[in-house]
């Protein structure tokens, strides 16, 4: 029993692993051809048909540049910063749940009752593999990129974080598969918490340092920001968590807000294909879709907004998204409260 | 003065409560560009793809020969004089006996140099030749590494006698016309018992 346990356990986290990976190594492709789209331009056609094949070739590409390591850096904390961005970037997902269980299998890797805290925590040691790795460049724009990152994901997970309260308060739990479940039955909490999610969607921009919020990396001011001693892989690897943090950010607002794996009118559904695995097939398709949907989302927005000025990142921040969150919390408080769901 | 129907009159008034949001305004950009999603590409796949050119497109130079293969150039200089830029620069030299059926007349280039560097590919020397020898094609000027790469000699100028370059798929009716009417100042000579007309005397 505790074998069978470990064993499709085990099978789970290989199929995240992979999963994660995968859809990143297409998003840098997407991304790339999204922002051509956009411009009026074609993007990238020329490994294989429509160019598929070109995340392949970037991917070989890093693997077989010098690996290079700045003479004055602190080789430790060099090597350390791109494994720890990449390590967190890919813990994250590991209490995502993907569909409704199939033969009493939950297909979620690990449902612990703390799930949003454990989220929490782990982006906030992602910090560190940006903070290390611009430190230990030995080099100015590193360490301003460094400094930047470190200040703006700080300042936003408070935003981020007191957002999500008024989800605790009217799910009243933390654990993610339970809040998915509760959404199977009403409404989808972006119904019941838009301005939660508008705070949310906007936090998570600027925790995964993408545009308009990418001041760590600014190749415009900074050269390339905290990467720009890095190389090879190494910088593969920074390049990439962004794009793994993209695809969990989407997993986790999909989740939370848009009832996770749940189809609309969800128990119609379920009467009509019945409680089996061709239902979990569907949902998982479907909670895809709405994580591929953010993931669209981020890329539209890159390619829409110009980058802030950072006094003004700081202003949003702290004076306009930490009062909204906190008057969110304190108008369910309210709501709750006149509902009669609170005494 | 007004260039466009786009242009808008900045004002410093203070934002009203909606513009202070932000939100229409990032809405309405991101509607932008998602209809540029579904738009036309500009994009021309250049080496699978030629993009059209005009009729009378000025490109790479070509000596021609003549109907038995001799180069019609006769190294009068007249090219080089023409040339606004500066580009051409040749060396005549005297037919030797038994070369009548390399070189047409009796005075040939034996070194004809064009720098494609400072060619403005104005089309001045096809202008001005009177031997019709030089004309410009529909042919793109290669690109190189190297800047002496750039200054293409009689190896790369003149035609080859198997592989003629076709010179009238450039040249409209008008041109052809142009290049031949014997009234025009170009095709005159003093054998033809007329003054020769210089267009800046008129």
């Amino acid at each position: 029993m505790l074998s069978s346990f470990l064993i499709i356990k085990f099978l789970l986290a290989i199929a995240v692993f992979a999963i994660s990976l995968g859809v990143a190594a297409y998003a840098t492709y997407g991304e790339r051809k999204v922002a051509a789209f956009m411009q009026d331009r074609i993007g990238p056609d020329r490994a294989g048909p429509f160019g598929l094949l070109q995340p392949i070739a970037d991917g070989v590409k890093m693997f077989m540049k010098e690996d290079f390591v700045p003479a004055n850096s602190n080789k430790f904390l060099f090597v350390l910063g791109p494994s720890i961005a990449m390590t967190t970037a890919l813990m994250t997902a590991v209490v995502v749940p993907w569909a409704s269980p199939v033969n009493g299998v939950a297909l979620q890797v690990t449902d612990i009752n703390i799930g949003l805290l454990y989220v929490f925590g782990v982006v906030s040691i992602g910090v560190y593999g940006i903070m290390i790795g611009g430190w230990a460049s030995n080099n100015k724009y590193s360490l301003l990129g460094a400094l930047r990152a470190s200040s703006q994901m700080i300042s936003y997970e408070i935003a981020m974080g007191l957002s999500l309260i008024s989800i605790v308060m009217i799910t009243g739990t933390m654990s993610l598969g339970k809040i998915v479940e509760q959404q199977s039955l009403g409404y989808w909490n972006v119904f019941l918490q838009p301005l939660a999610f508008l705070i949310f969607l906007i936090c998570s921009f600027a925790e995964t340092n993408r545009a308009p919020f990418d001041l760590p990396e600014c190749e415009t001011e900074l050269v390339g920001g905290y990467h720009t001693e890095y190389s090879s892989m190494k910088l593969g690897f920074y390049l990439f968590s962004e794009y793994v943090n993209m695809f969990n950010s989407g997993a986790i607002m999909a989740s939370l807000f848009f009832g996770g794996y749940n189809l609309p009118f969800a128990s119609y559904f379920a009467q009509m294909v019945g409680q089996n695995w061709i239902l979990s097939l569907i949902q998982f398709l479907f909670f895809f879709g709405k994580i591929l949907f953010f993931i669209f989302l981020f890329m539209w927005v890159r390619w829409t907004l110009p980058r802030f000025r950072y006094d003004q990142l700081m202003t949003l921040g702290w004076k306009i998204l930490l009062p909204l969150s906190i008057l969110n919390i304190v108008a369910t408080g309210i709501f709750m409260y006149m509902s009669g769901q609170i005494q | 003065m007004q260039l466009t129907n786009r242009s808008k009159q900045v004002s410093n008034t203070e934002m009203t409560f909606s513009e202070s949001l932000y939100l229409p305004a990032i809405l309405n950009g991101m509607a932008i560009t998602f209809k540029h999603m579904f738009k036309k590409e500009a994009t021309v796949r250049f080496p699978d793809q030629d993009r059209p050119i005009a009729p009378v497109y000025r490109g790479q130079h070509v000596l021609k020969r003549d109907e038995n293969g001799a180069e019609r150039c006769t190294a009068c200089g007249l090219c080089a004089v023409a040339c606004p830029a500066e580009a051409i620069t040749m060396e005549a030299a005297e037919r030797k006996k038994g070369e009548e059926t390399l070189y047409r007349e009796e005075k040939y280039a034996a070194v004809y140099e064009i720098n494609m560097l400072r060619c403005i590919f104005c089309g001045l020397c096809e202008e001005a030749c009177p031997k019709e020898a030089i004309f410009l094609t529909d042919r793109i000027v290669s690109a190189e590494d190297l800047r002496e790469d750039f200054i293409y000699g009689k190896s790369k100028l003149v035609e080859d006698t198997q592989h003629r370059v076709d010179v009238t798929r450039r040249q409209t009716e008008e041109v052809l016309e142009f290049k031949h009417d014997k009234s025009k100042y170009h095709n005159q000579t003093h054998e033809d018992g007329k003054d020769i007309i210089h267009p800046w005397k008129h």
